[in-house]
């Protein structure tokens, strides 16, 4: 394949991104706005930052989400990769079929069907035990838990495809008990796709909405939630505010995880840090 | 180790499964049946055909949506995968920064261009041209599910068309094929892993969201996703919201079901 782009092929990207970009950075700009319309740019003020940082709820939500993520995406690893563990030996073909399948079921359904399902059997469960106000933080981190799983196992099963099934075994031999095993040599091979499983759970518990809206309760509320809960005014300049922050970071890790993942650049360090060494 | 072990070790999370997978779903389909005081009742179910429009109206969106977001995604895949390898990296990660923003800002961002005082008009005020009416309009929506979801549609896309050796096209055209018979029939059936994959993670956000439309349709065009979230947060209607659902939820099985006979997308997917 040619690998050279025709003017016209750049163009259409480049105007792709630009219609991409162009409403996040319009808010970026109007976030430095000191009036709070959109219709005068009335000067350079850092004012709406300062609302926002000053914003106790905000900040509590911000808490919140970063407390939700870090548990439930720890839990949905290490439940996650001991189930893909057991599941991928699992000789019983119906148990390990009927469990796929069920597993595939959060991934299709649209999140609002998942959100309320749980909510009404959180509702259900709080009738059965007579408790009214049962939707909270542990709640939310059962949802989370739940739609993170299957992401999770999804991603480290398929590795297990590739792993000689005899390294165990050998392992066994040798004199390592089961567990042992299980800690010695499958971890290490499938450790890359356990980390990737944790960085995608919680990236998902951070962003989502949907299923949060629906089993939270008034007093644990998470960014996106406080995020809708504050547009339903119609002009909030502090939103304006929380987009670029958000913004920023988003780009600063994503160039962070390119560029510790660029083959070029680590061999670079590398050699930097051995010329270093010699100088030294 | 005996397989029973193993199926030991895997226990906890089939139990999770049973209990905050199956279980929800079938307390849906519960309340989906029963009335208020939980008597077993159709009335939910025939309830329904007072949503015909905004079932239909929810279809047409997120099939237009989809539609689009196919044209103007499938040539800036192609695009992508014909670019320098590392070129390809930066382009990938410049789709996925709008997408890893939360989409309650991005669908915000786009309300704050459109509205009738809002920037756009604004500009065009400045420059002395007349206002126009964006904002709660049918367009406005499609164009927020456009917006947001677009990314969902090239990344797959991309990755099934770095798949296609582009040999295969040059020698399409080689032998004479014109610019659309090779897409026909040498391009869009060897990415089809990819058309599926994107089409379906457009087209299920499309057909059940609800702030998208509450934000840019202005309450003017409810969808079912609007219909579902009331039913559970103003209306307390449970049992109505829960006939709702089910129908989705059946209305998306069937039509990934469909999808599915006409592509694998076992590649190509999220984890791509």
């Amino acid at each position: 394949m040619k690998k050279n782009l025709s003017v016209k092929a750049k163009l259409y990207m480049v105007l792709i991104f630009i219609l991409l970009y162009a409403p996040i950075f319009v808010l970026i700009f109007y976030s430095f706005n000191s009036s709070n319309s959109t219709s005068v740019f009335a000067g350079f003020s850092t004012r709406w930052y300062g609302e926002l940082f000053s914003d106790l709820k905000t900040i509590a939500a911000f808490k919140n989400t970063l407390v939700l993520a870090v548990l439930s995406s720890v839990i949905s690893t290490i439940l996650g990769t001991v189930a893909a563990t057991g599941l991928h030996y699992s000789r019983t073909k119906w148990y390990k079929n009927s469990v796929m399948t069920i597993t595939n079921i959060p991934m299709m359904n649209p999140d609002i069907v998942t959100g309320i399902s749980m909510m009404l059997l959180f509702v259900f469960i709080g009738m059965m035990i007579k408790v009214s106000g049962v939707l909270g933080f542990s709640t939310m981190l059962i949802a989370h838990i739940t739609f993170e799983l299957p992401y999770v196992i999804l991603n480290i099963l398929p590795r297990f495809k590739s792993m000689d099934k005899f390294l165990t075994e050998a392992a066994c031999d040798l004199g390592c008990t089961p567990v042992q095993a299980f800690f010695k040599v499958t971890l290490p091979y499938i450790k890359a796709e356990i980390l990737a499983a944790f960085i995608m759970a919680f990236t998902l518990s951070l962003d989502d909405f949907v299923i949060s809206y629906f089993v939270s309760g008034p007093e644990f509320q998470t960014l996106p939630i406080r995020i809708y809960s504050m547009t339903k005014r119609r002009v909030t300049p502090d939103m304006y505010a929380l987009s670029a922050i958000i913004f920023v970071a988003v780009f600063v890790l994503l160039i962070l995880t390119n560029i510790a993942q660029d083959e070029d650049f680590r061999e670079r360090l590398r050699k930097r840090r051995e010329r270093r060494s010699m100088t030294a | 180790m005996k397989n029973r072990t193993y199926n030991g070790i895997s226990a906890p999370y089939a139990l999770w499964c049973v209990v905050f997978i199956v279980a929800p779903l079938a307390i849906v389909a519960y309340y989906a049946f029963t009335d208020k005081t939980g008597a077993f009742t159709w009335d939910n179910i025939s309830g329904l055909s007072m949503y015909t429009d905004t079932i239909a109206r929810s279809v047409y969106f997120g099939i237009v949506a989809t539609v689009i977001c196919l044209i103007i995604g499938y040539p800036l895949a192609y695009c992508f995968a014909r670019a320098k390898v590392s070129t390809q990296k930066i382009l990938v990660m410049l789709i996925m920064v709008p997408m890893w923003m939360n989409f309650l800002l991005r669908a915000y961002a786009i309300m704050v261009l459109f509205e009738d005082t809002g920037i756009i008009n604004n500009m065009l005020a400045s420059i002395g041209l007349p206002p126009v009416h964006m904002i709660n309009t049918s367009g406005a929506v499609i164009f927020g599910m456009v917006y947001n979801y677009l990314p969902f549609m090239v990344l797959p896309l991309y990755t099934s068309m770095t798949k296609l050796d582009g040999k295969l096209i040059e020698a399409a055209r080689d032998l004479g094929a014109t610019g659309f018979q090779t897409l026909r029939d040498v391009m869009i059936p060897l990415t089809s892993s990819g058309i599926v994959s994107g089409i379906t993670m457009v087209f299920v956000p499309s057909v059940s969201t609800f702030y998208i439309s509450q934000k840019l349709g202005g309450g003017k065009y409810t969808l079912i996703g609007d219909v579902i979230e009331m039913q559970f947060q103003t209306a307390y209607n449970y049992n109505l919201g829960a006939s709702i659902s089910l129908l989705l939820m059946i209305f998306i099985l069937l039509c990934l079901f469909v999808m599915n006979r006409f592509g694998d997308t076992d590649e190509g997917g999220v984890m791509a």
